[in-house]
């Protein structure tokens, strides 16, 4: 029964990772010098008694520990969490309604990134001690270095501003289309996106995959298949690429868990998506307690599902750390 | 004498680095022939696996330089394609290594790994290739082979992960074998049975075998004909019986003398070489060993060639003549048992 009890072993983890994320987060928030939601939601310079109403409204007034367990409640149990900033707004479905697009954005960003990290890996490993290995690593380097935000604006500058009107004509204005109302826009909508996003990944993936390969084919197996007579290429392929994909998919399944999660809040703030990242943003900007509460949950909650795969990942890629 | 199987014709190798050439293969020349198990012997970095490592060209390094030439059924392999080469790799000529824990890729199965280089190299079916390897398998004395031929290379032990680079690297009936230090990582009770496995399979399909060690009783065990290599040159070649009963080189005698003997008297202590192998970048103009030798004389500073000079077909590279030879070799190689000599 091993399966069984690696899945209930990971979701008591799991409950385990998100209480503690969630109440740090909680404690933190109340602990915050100048926060007081209730300030911002009782008006312009409002009476003590008007204030008082309202925190007794918001169940602000109530011990923390109480507070925090409401809103637990609220999110798990009978899903009507409302946000501070709008008390016509449930969270849960409006979460639901963002992750589309988050999911869109990622999953696109990840084939990019995982197919063009392997071609700039493997192409640099192999080349090395001639000059591209040089220049492909110092492109990579720049991908690292290049912030997203500004990537993202440059990108919006050149396809929404100046060449809009010829070359990019086909980029669709900033914002989300779903795939469901048209395919089209949904595809040249996210390209930028993309792009941007992949970018930072690409070039710290090729460059962890290029050191990886070099260590590899040092090794003695390495030198194993040359003797038996296989191609430079199946060695490569089969033998040094494939020992590698054991570091490259537990740093994926990390990385995408996080992003999934809501990390992509820079890409989506600057191409206008509506995704669970801009949410996030929206929320810290208006330190709405009940909307950053359920998307750390959300994000928590992939970044521990990403961690068990990757788990799942490692034991089907290495045969060593299979349970006997 | 038939034509030799393998033919290495004053190979030299060298490495470029920021401090220099370093010299690890100096113009080594030596035969194997059809059947015969050469054992190259020599302490570490004398230059025995660079030497059989560029017979294979498996010396990636794109800092060394090779010269020479190796001459297998005909054809020179250093000026063959990639892919010409790579016909020979693991068909014609098999190699095994030192190191089983490693030498085998931790991710795929034993089996696979086998029947992947019999794909390589022979047009069979899947089924044929896995039969074969299960052969083998149980040939290099696995028990349960085909059991065993689906597990990691991880739950084997030292001892049998070499039986299975053994069975790989005789999957595709090599003319030569080509073992470098095949029991160096292994236990003493290991040791000789991959020893005695590897000398079984010669018997069994007339395989050469060449033999990489710095374990002289690994060589006084296995091989036909026996050369030395100090500091990336042969200093003295000839049978086991010549080099262990008639050893000509200085060099050889401290070999000989640094083992303990069961059928000699035992001395109070083992004698050692003194001194240091030179670094391979500064090789002397001379005779590399001089240094370290105790018989040195004017000439030495001039380098000796390896030649026949005892008229027997047994080479040396030693200034020495024949009778000098004789007259201080025992007491160089056994000094307490000549002084004890009444």
């Amino acid at each position: 029964m091993p399966v069984l009890t690696f899945i209930v072993r990971r979701t008591l983890w799991t409950v385990v990772v998100m209480f503690v994320i969630t109440a740090v987060v909680f404690f933190i928030f109340f602990k915050t010098p100048g926060v007081d939601p209730a300030r911002a939601l009782a008006g312009r310079s409002p009476s003590p008694q008007v204030l008082a109403e309202v925190r007794a409204q918001l169940g602000l007034n109530r011990p923390l520990y109480i507070q925090y367990g409401l809103m637990m409640k609220r999110i798990f149990i009978t899903r009507n969490l409302v946000s501070y900033s709008d008390q016509g707004q449930l969270i849960i479905p409006e979460i639901f309604a963002a992750a589309p697009a988050t999911l869109s954005l990622v999953f696109g960003a990840a084939v990019i990134w995982i197919v063009m990290a392997i071609v700039m890996g493997v192409a640099a490993a192999k080349l090395r001690g001639r000059i591209y290995d040089p220049i492909l690593m110092i492109l990579a380097l720049i991908g690292v270095s290049a912030p997203v935000f500004w990537l993202g604006q440059v990108c919006n500058y050149i396809t929404q501003g100046g060449l809009h009107n010829s070359v990019f004509s086909w980029v669709p204005p900033l914002g989300y289309t779903s795939f469901t109302t048209s395919p089209l826009h949904w595809f040249t909508g996210l390209i930028f996106p993309w792009i941007t996003l992949s970018i930072l990944y690409i070039g710290f993936y090729a460059r962890v995959l290029r050191a990886n390969l070099l260590e590899i084919q040092n090794e003695d197996y390495i030198r194993t298949a040359r003797a038996k007579g296989l191609s430079e290429r199946r060695v490569l392929l089969r033998h040094t690429l494939r020992t590698s994909m054991i570091t490259f998919v537990s740093l994926f399944g990390l990385d995408f868990g996080a992003l999934v999660g809501g990390g992509a809040i820079l890409t989506e703030v600057v191409f206008g998506i509506h995704g669970v990242g801009f949410l996030t943003w929206q929320a810290l900007q208006n330190l709405d307690l009940p909307t950053i509460m359920a998307v750390v949950i959300y994000g928590a909650f992939f970044i521990v599902l990403m961690n068990a795969l990757v788990d799942i990942g490692y034991a089907w890629l290495d045969p060593r750390v299979r349970p006997a | 004498m038939a034509d030799p199987l393998l033919e290495i014709r004053d190979l030299k190798v060298t490495f470029r680095t920021d401090d220099g050439l370093v010299r690890a293969v100096d113009g080594v020349s030596a035969s194997v022939y059809e059947g015969e198990t050469l054992g190259i012997v020599g302490e570490s970095g004398s230059g025995k696996s660079v030497t059989m490592m560029s017979v294979m060209r498996l010396i990636t390094d794109p800092n060394a330089q090779f010269e020479g030439e190796v001459i297998y059924k005909g054809a020179n392999l250093m000026g063959m394609s990639q892919d010409e080469i790579r016909s020979i790799r693991g068909g014609g000529i098999g190699m095994i290594f030192q190191d089983p824990m490693t030498s085998l890729n931790p991710v795929y199965k034993v089996g696979w790994q086998i029947e992947e280089q019999i794909r390589e190299h022979e047009h069979v079916s899947r089924q044929a290739a896995r039969d074969r390897t299960v052969e083998l398998l149980t040939a290099v004395g696995i028990p349960n082979a085909r059991e065993r031929a689906d597990a990691y290379p991880h739950q084997f032990s030292g001892g049998m992960r070499q039986r299975v680079m053994i069975a790989m690297a005789v999957s595709c009936n090599p003319d030569v074998l080509i073992a470098d230090e095949p029991t160096t990582a292994l236990d003493v009770t290991i040791q000789a049975q991959i020893l005695s496995l590897i000398r079984k399979l010669r018997e069994q399909f007339g395989t050469a075998v060449v033999l990489i060690t710095h374990d002289m009783g690994v060589v006084a065990d296995m091989a036909d004909r026996i050369a030395v290599m100090y500091a990336g040159k042969i200093v003295e070649q000839g049978t086991a019986r010549e080099v262990f009963y008639d050893p000509q080189h200085p060099y050889a005698w401290g070999l000989l003398g640094s083992i303990a003997r069961l059928d000699r008297p035992r001395p109070r202590r083992l004698a050692a070489i003194p001194g240091m192998p030179p670094s391979l970048m500064r090789l002397p103009a001379g005779c590399a060993f001089a240094e370290r030798c105790a018989h040195r004389f004017e000439r030495c500073a001039e380098m000796p060639r390896l030649l026949d000079r005892t008229g027997t077909g047994h080479l040396d590279a030693c200034h020495l003549s024949p009778q000098q030879k004789h007259d201080v070799r025992d007491r160089t190689i056994h000094p307490e048992l000549v002084e004890e000599r009444p």
